[in-house]
């Protein structure tokens, strides 16, 4: 059992992220999420799995704090969501939440490091200090050779690699990733995928949202979505990405 | 389960210049473009401020040297027959006023020209009159010589001339050696002097003048001055000016036209002020044209980074920190531009002080509020961008496509 499999049955768990009957509408006719409970713990390497509009990336929005729910609770470590203010979303996720997209964003005009280094810009931390972590956290994603580097001159295993370090460069409570390997060709999805466990085997909790039911199956909890409503919560027994052998 | 209180989201001062100068950094072709409305419209503001002043101060600096205490009695319309005349002993009771303390006249000597020879025909005048003059002239108008000297009682019984600045210019004469002759109407006179230009006196420019006495001995002149030049104390301009008609011919003072010609060069260089007024008001219309290029060029870049504007805000960002980005970048904008105009404009205000011999000035209020109004214009051309980056949602500019 994992770690964070082992904690679960341990009732002193701290919960990173919880939601109790989580609704979202928009406008009068599309209720994309129609009462989701979900707590996510320290620790975890979750998957959220579903089809296209099964209501998985509103829940996307929803847990990484960029919109409000309708109804019911959000509760980003321990702080509500749902009473937040906008200033106070976006502090939650300058400070709590380490995004990772599909499509990588990462700015054309900036070095990696440069890139990496906004992960802590809108926290206040001062240019010398955001530099220096930036450079630990791209060493820690294996680019530690390419600080100076451009977006254009990097591969795109290498470019999620530098938003990763983004993600993570702040220490996040919460890193979600957003199909993390949908833009990228199955050997450097792989790549992916064994950094996201590396980083998870360091202590950090992520969150991968895909619709590839593979990718759920390899990581220990997949959450099923359909029709805006869990549908399925399952722990499965893997080992990790390289004995189970997963392909992406 | 409780947590600690939320930090809020903060940006840095140095950062939001370093972030806002990010769009300028990396799109500089596109920058420069757009500051170069407002590059213009500054320039021209600032060259149409410093031309203007630079021949301002010229002529003011000219007349607060020459004095603004000079005043100057003529003899007006008459209410009966044409041109009045003021009567023989004006002069001296003007000069027995109080608060005057100098006076000088000069006398129309009628009928007489002035030429180079005889063989020249006595109706070409070259527009120049023959007056005679008191000794004093020079003295009560702060004039200089250029050349020569100028009448004085050793000299003016005999037959000397002294030519204004362009009455000699006009004859083709510019040195006094080898005793120039000049013909007076029957009479060759010898050339003295040459004086500088007078600014407030520019009559006496185009006038070749002769002593009072030989003036009387050979044309018999009457003595009544065709016109007085007075100096009165600063203080007491005002008064004497408002009594001197009166005292110059107190029969018939409404005859009489009293006036102050540093009065008339404040005009004129007012005048040139209201000129400046319609420039001023084309250099902000170009500078509206800037505003309008500058804040055509940030709604595009808006449009162009929607998913910058959304990684920002999933980072951390707050509406406030996404519209302080944008202002930022386009106050840089109006700044740059600002800049560029101020150099453009203050270079060609010197240009034009130096092809017409001028001081250059540019003065302060041209350059800082040049700079102000660059700053102005980018704040207000930012503003709609901004606010609309700012209103994004977070999950809208994460969308693609």
């Amino acid at each position: 059992m994992s770690a964070a499999q082992q904690r679960l049955t341990d009732d002193e768990l701290p919960v990173v992220l919880e939601l109790e009957g989580v609704t979202k509408d928009y406008g009068s006719d599309v209720k994309a999420l129609r009462g989701v409970d979900l707590a996510i713990f320290e620790g975890e390497l979750a998957a959220i799995v579903g089809p296209s509009g099964s209501g998985k990336s509103t829940l996307l929005t929803i847990i990484g704090s960029l919109e409000r729910p309708t109804s019911g609770s959000v509760r980003i470590a321990g702080h509500d969501a749902q009473s937040a203010t906008d200033d106070d979303l976006a502090a939650l996720r300058a400070r709590h939440i380490g995004f990772i997209f599909q499509e990588f964003f990462l700015l054309d005009s900036m070095s990696a490091l440069e890139n990496v280094a906004m992960g802590l810009l809108y926290s206040g931390t001062p240019a010398p200090e955001r530099r220096q972590r930036a450079s630990a956290a791209l060493e820690q994603v294996g680019l530690g050779h390419r600080l100076g580097h451009w977006p254009n001159q990097l591969s795109g295993g290498e470019r999620q690699r530098v938003a990763i370090a983004r993600a993570i460069v702040n220490s996040p409570s919460l890193i979600l990733a957003d199909e993390p390997t949908g833009n990228l060709d199955s050997r450097n999805g792989e790549e992916i995928m064994r950094l996201l466990w590396e980083l998870n085997s360091r202590g950090s909790t992520l969150v991968v949202v895909t619709h590839d039911h593979e990718i759920a199956a390899s990581l220990p909890r997949q959450i099923e979505v359909r029709d805006g409503q869990v549908t399925r919560d399952d722990y499965t027994q893997v080992a990790g990405p390289s004995e189970s052998g997963v392909t992406v | 389960m409780s947590a600690p209180a939320l930090a809020p989201s903060k940006l840095l001062g140095r950062d939001v210049f370093r972030v806002g100068s990010l769009g300028l950094r990396s799109r500089r072709a596109r920058a420069a473009l757009s500051g170069l409305g407002v590059a213009i419209g500054i320039a021209a503001l600032v060259a149409v401020l410093g031309i203007s002043s630079s021949s301002q101060a010229n002529l003011l600096a000219e007349i607060e040297q020459l004095g603004t205490n000079l005043l100057t009695v003529k003899p007006g319309q008459s209410f009966t027959s044409g041109t009045a005349s003021l009567p023989t002993y004006s002069s001296t009771k003007v000069r027995s006023m109080p608060g005057v303390y100098a006076t000088s006249s000069v006398y129309a000597v009628s009928g007489v020209t002035v030429r180079r020879t005889n063989y020249v025909s006595s109706e070409i005048t070259s527009g120049i009159t023959v007056q005679a003059a008191d000794n004093s002239l020079l003295a009560t108008l702060s004039g200089s010589m250029g050349a020569g000297k100028f009448l004085s009682p050793a000299n003016d019984r005999y037959p000397v001339v002294v030519l204004g600045a362009v009455a000699a210019q006009r004859l083709g004469i510019d040195t006094v050696t080898g005793h120039q002759q000049l013909y007076l109407s029957g009479r060759w006179f010898t050339l003295i002097g040459i004086l500088n230009p007078l600014t407030l006196a520019s009559e006496i420019d185009r006038s070749a003048l002769i002593g009072l006495p030989v003036a009387k001995s050979i044309y018999g002149i009457e003595a009544t001055p065709s016109t007085i030049y007075l100096r009165a104390q600063n203080d007491k301009v005002k008064q004497v000016d408002s009594l001197l008609a009166a005292e110059a011919n107190p029969k018939s003072p409404s005859e009489v036209e009293v006036s102050r010609p540093s009065d008339t060069l404040q005009a004129r260089a007012a005048a040139k002020g209201a000129f400046t007024g319609l420039l001023v008001g084309l250099g902000a219309v170009a500078l509206f044209v800037g505003a309008v290029g500058i804040a055509n060029v940030m709604v595009i870049s808006v449009l162009e980074r929607r998913s910058e504007i959304g990684l920002r805000r999933a980072l951390g960002a707050t509406r406030h920190h996404i519209a302080s980005q944008f202002i930022t970048e386009s106050l840089l904008l109006g700044l740059l531009g600002g800049i560029a105009g101020v150099i453009f404009g203050s270079l060609a205000t010197a240009g034009y002080a130096f092809a017409d011999n001028l001081p250059a000035s540019v003065p302060a209020t041209a350059i800082f509020g040049g700079l102000a109004a660059a700053l102005i214009t980018g704040a207000l051309a930012g503003l709609y961008p901004a606010i609309r980056a700012s209103q994004l949602s977070p999950t809208q500019a994460l969308k693609t496509a």
